[in-house]
């Protein structure tokens, strides 16, 4: 009885993460258009564009290989897989064990490793300077979230994710600077690796400072959607993850009544709606930076991961 | 009974070599020594797994009339014997394999095939001495005949010079080692392992002995600042004996650090652990670096060597530490992630350089920006690359990340270390090993991407074919072990708790109790790692996407040209190049480390002549370590140069003064 209930719940979540991921980046755009005082698209067009191009015939250059076919896929699984890890109503996840916030990190990589590779498959120079950037953001981007993650893992004594927001919504956590450090390091993080403005800028095409778009320049139809849906679940997870850490209020425990269930659903609704208003505003009142200015915007994430790790080594009060 | 059939491979090894001398007319030379140096290396991998896995290594220590004659040959097998003769046989077996096909485009076979067999049996031998004049000899005996396997082409580019150095390094290394075994066998001279490990060190001789087999084990694996020889020697050997090189041999290096710091010193002061851990950071950053700016594949693989022989470094240092604070089990973690990590690494290089060796024969070529699009013309060797590339920048579920991740929990408690030095140094390292995983991703998407992606940049590229069976098959078996390793790590690591628990004292939980074949090194609660689950459900989520996409949605496909914002089709040589790729990481790390200067010689308007960018890289570790010593032995080689035309007279003279000062020494002294 427990393992079904288990199995609902790790169920319940993956098929929810799946379904909201489009509707966030849905909102996060309408937020956007309202503030420029556009009136936007409906969130629901971000599905409507999906299931067209789901529709439409895969163009493919000339010489793609195989990998390019495959790519889309990879990355898609490994995101899903990875947001399937980060708890999102409900805590105690039936395999949350097998993979910790070290293991969801390098799925995440093993995504932008096969989406770098996608970018060079077809040899155009877009594809490659998506590629070459993106390997230059993450360069900086992973360690900081490893130092980020240590800072966490010190503190909660697990790098599970289940036992760190376990503990962060216990009563022992207090006030400390690691956790501020952790947090600000998190959503610079979060930023860099969603393509997000200051570092990227989702909703151009044609601009020289593009990263993730132009990697995927190449793809087209079913491959474009698969791609894009994972980019959309990236968004999710990075919220999800911050939210679970930093904010692990109502996520119902194992054996919980449906009610705690349905609270918890409630209330992380709630949470992400607020996540994805606050990303709009902060894109909408932020310009965009130049390329290189970003490993020093990527590198203030990774100090402040260092100095929360040190801190966590150096005091257990901090 | 395992160390007499061990022995006995290696008299086999000897055998073939001399065969191979005697048969060196032969055409069929070349194939029939491969082939009875991969039967040997598999029996050898037999004899050697069966004993670890059974963990019984009773028999007596052998000893054999050699040597010197006081003292004999001492051999002996223990569990660290085992596993590390698993990774040399293992490694040696599919080389062989690898050569029966490589070997063919030889141009020069009589300079590979007899050293061949000689260095594999140096190897075994160093794994397998128990006494330090057996083991130095075996060390020096590998030593050469690799040396004579990089100058197998000797009339070729700069091989000349890289054996050269190869050499410096190498009796540079062991010289150090030398010493270290003088002060280990003090005064009465007892050179047997046995005798040494029943002496007593004083703390600061035992911090000398650190620091001279640091230096003589860090210079044959590669340890920054000793790391020079790498990527000079790696490259320039034939493309098996690179892979047995960087994938083997350095860890036969690693071999010796263990065996000489943890079993023959042991008791290790806290401060130890700063000494290794310092250059061993430095190691997995600068070597992961050097990798990402380097255009020759080769090189590129051989600088990668650097860096994971860092992040084994690392989990050696933190081993000390704990160990130097007697927290046991933390110590059997950090010396478990190294050794699971020496025989992670030793898998996915050698298929590297086993794939690089295939592009070598096929094209010719080794310059990256000459490459690309090889994935269309070898597809295989193009599959087993990406696994490799993958397990290498430790992408799970593959094994190189189950190595990482278990060096990353050893990182997370050393809180329990009671020193500052410590608790302020390992966050510092771990952090650099976080930016050298991050760094080594980069770097083999660059690898890969450059290699094997896109268009093909030259005539040579254009034109390759699929590398033949022979050397396809130990590619695909290394990359299914690699696959296994990745996905079954407990077995793994119950397989080397009996070596860690002989070294530390220390043990994991038994791997197999845990449910699920997950691995939980410290506590389930604390962490765990489920690298079956995380295939099966990668497995399962691909699949599903696949089947309901192609199911509900469209399947067709149509191909034109490439879209590229319009541009459509330009000249290959438009594509990005692997300089180009690399920029980015260039001004962010590079301007400092490397001192790298771009200029760009821009035409004005009008003129016809092209664009030029220049970019200019300053090795920092030659130019102010190995450049001012090579300029000093030149200067003063260059004035004593005088003394070789001197008259008689002067030449009597300086005999005389040098007796009268060497007897005014010799009479003060007493």
């Amino acid at each position: 009885m427990v393992l079904i209930v288990d199995l609902i719940t790790q169920g319940a979540q993956m098929m929810l993460v799946l379904i909201l991921a489009p509707a966030l980046v849905g909102l996060v755009r309408k937020v956007k258009a309202q503030l420029l005082r556009r009136q936007g698209p409906p969130i629901t067009q971000v599905y409507r564009d999906l299931l067209r191009l789901l529709r439409k015939d895969v163009v493919l250059a000339k010489n793609a290989s195989w990998l390019f076919r495959v790519a889309p896929y990879m990355i898609f699984a490994a995101t899903w897989v990875a947001a399937a890890l980060v708890p999102t109503f409900a805590g105690g996840l039936m395999f949350s064990w097998s993979a910790d916030l070290i293991a969801i990190i390098a799925l995440l990589g093993a995504s932008r490793f096969f989406l770098s590779l996608a970018g060079l498959d077809v040899g155009t120079s877009f594809g490659g300077i998506g590629s070459s950037r993106e390997a230059m953001i993450a360069a900086l981007a992973e360690p900081a979230l490893i130092m980020i993650v240590f800072t966490l893992a010190l503190l909660a004594g697990s790098t599970q994710l289940s036992a760190v927001s376990e503990f962060m919504a216990s009563s022992d956590v207090g006030l400390r600077v690691s956790l501020a450090l952790a947090l600000f390091g998190l959503i610079i993080v979060a930023l860099a690796e969603n393509a997000r403005v200051p570092v990227d800028n989702p909703a151009t095409h044609l601009e020289l400072t593009m990263v993730h778009e132009a990697m995927v320049l190449e793809y087209s139809g079913r491959h474009l959607a698969v791609i894009e849906m994972a980019a959309a679940l990236k968004l999710l997870l990075y919220i999800s993850l911050i939210a679970c850490i930093f904010a692990p209020w109502g996520i119902a425990d194992v054996g919980a009544p449906v009610g705690a269930y349905m609270f918890g659903i409630m209330l992380y609704l709630i949470k992400i709606a607020v996540a994805g208003v606050l990303l709009a505003v902060f894109e909408t009142s932020i310009a965009k930076m130049r390329v290189f200015r970003v490993s020093e915007f990527l590198g203030i994430a990774l100090m402040l991961g260092l100095l929360g790790a040190l801190l966590r080594f150096v005091s257990r009060g901090l | 009974m395992a160390l007499f059939a061990e022995l006995w491979c290696v008299a086999a090894y000897l055998v073939l070599s001399v065969a191979a001398i005697a048969t060196v007319r032969l055409k069929l030379s070349g194939p029939l020594i491969y082939s009875g140096a991969f039967a040997t290396g598999m029996f050898a991998l037999g004899v050697a797994s069966f004993a670890l896995v059974e963990n019984n290594f009773d028999g007596p220590d052998v000893v054999l009339p050699l040597g010197l004659p006081w003292l004999g040959a001492h051999f002996q097998m223990d569990a660290l014997t085992a596993f590390f003769l698993v990774i040399v046989n293992l490694g040696g077996a599919m080389a062989s394999l690898y050569a029966l096909g490589y070997g063919a485009h030889e141009k020069a076979p009589h300079r590979v095939v007899p050293f061949y067999p000689a260095f594999l049996a140096g190897m075994n031998l160093v794994l397998l001495a128990a006494d330090a004049f057996s083991f130095l000899l075996s060390w020096e005996f590998m030593s050469l005949a690799s040396w004579a396997l990089v100058l197998a082409h000797h009339r070729e580019g700069d091989n000349v010079r890289a054996g050269y150095v190869y050499l410096v390094m190498a009796s540079f290394g062991t010289l150090s080692l030398l010493l270290a075994f003088g002060i280990l066998a003090g005064g009465q001279g007892d050179y047997s392992f046995e005798a040494i490990r029943a002496g007593v060190q004083t703390p600061t001789l035992g911090a000398v002995v650190l620091v001279l087999v640091l230096m003589g084990a860090g210079s044959k694996a590669g340890l920054v600042p000793l790391h020079v020889w790498l990527p000079l020697a790696h490259p320039a050997a034939p493309s098996h004996v690179s892979a047995l090189m960087s994938g083997v041999m350095t860890k036969v290096a690693v071999y010796g650090f263990i065996r000489i710091v943890f079993d023959l010193v042991g008791s290790p002061a806290w401060w130890w652990a700063l000494v290794v851990l310092v250059p061993a950071g430095a190691s997995a950053v600068l070597g992961v670096l050097y990798a990402l700016m380097e255009r020759d594949l080769k090189r590129l693989l051989a600088y990668s060597t650097v860096e994971n022989i860092g992040f084994i470094f690392v989990g050696l240092g933190l081993a000390l530490a704990f160990w130097a604070n007697n927290v046991l089990w933390a110590a059997a973690l950090a010396l478990t992630a190294a050794l699971l990590h020496s025989l992670n690494h030793s898998l996915f290089k050698t298929t590297l350089f086993f794939g690089a060796g295939a592009v070598l024969t096929q094209t010719g070529v080794r310059d990256l920006e000459q490459l690309g699009g090889l994935i269309h013309r070898m597809p295989h060797t193009s599959f087993a690359f990406l696994v490799a590339a993958a397990a290498i920048a430790a992408l799970p579920p593959l094994n190189g990340f189950v190595s990482e991740w278990l060096t990353f929990q050893a990182v997370l408690v050393s809180p329990e270390t009671a020193q500052w030095g410590l608790r302020l140094t390992i966050p510092a390292v771990g952090a650099l090993l976080a930016l050298a995983a991050a760094l080594a991703g980069a770097c083999f998407i660059r690898a890969f991407g450059f290699v094997f992606l896109g268009r093909p940049r030259s005539a040579a590229a254009e034109n390759a074919v699929e590398a033949d069976a022979l050397s396809i098959v130990p590619m695909f078996t290394l990359c299914i072990l690699m696959l296994l390793l990745g996905v079954l790590p407990g077995f793994a690591i119950d397989l080397v708790a009996p070596v860690v628990h002989g070294l530390v004292g220390g043990t994991l939980p038994h791997q197999a109790n845990v449910p699920w074949y997950s691995i939980a090194p410290i506590a389930e609660t604390r962490s765990s790692y489920n690298g079956l689950l995380v295939f099966v459900f990668i497995f399962i989520s691909t699949s599903l996407a696949v089947v309901s996409i192609h199911l509900f949605a469209s399947n067709a496909v149509r191909r034109e040209d490439p879209w590229d914002c319009g541009y459509g089709e330009l000249p290959t040589n438009a594509q990005y190049s692997a300089g180009s790729f690399a920029q980015p990481i260039r001004r962010v790390f590079g301007t400092l480390l490397f001192r790298a200067r771009e200029e760009i010689d821009m035409p004005r308007p009008g003129e016809m002549r092209p664009a030029r960018l220049r970019v200019e890289l300053h090795d920092p570790i030659w130019e102010t370590l190995y450049a001012p010593i090579a300029h000093a032995v030149m200067s003063t080689a260059g004035r004593l140069n005088v003394l070789q035309f001197l008259t008689i007279r002067r030449y009597l003279g300086l005999v005389f003064f040098a007796l009268v000062t060497l007897l005014l020494v010799l009479a003060t002294w007493s």
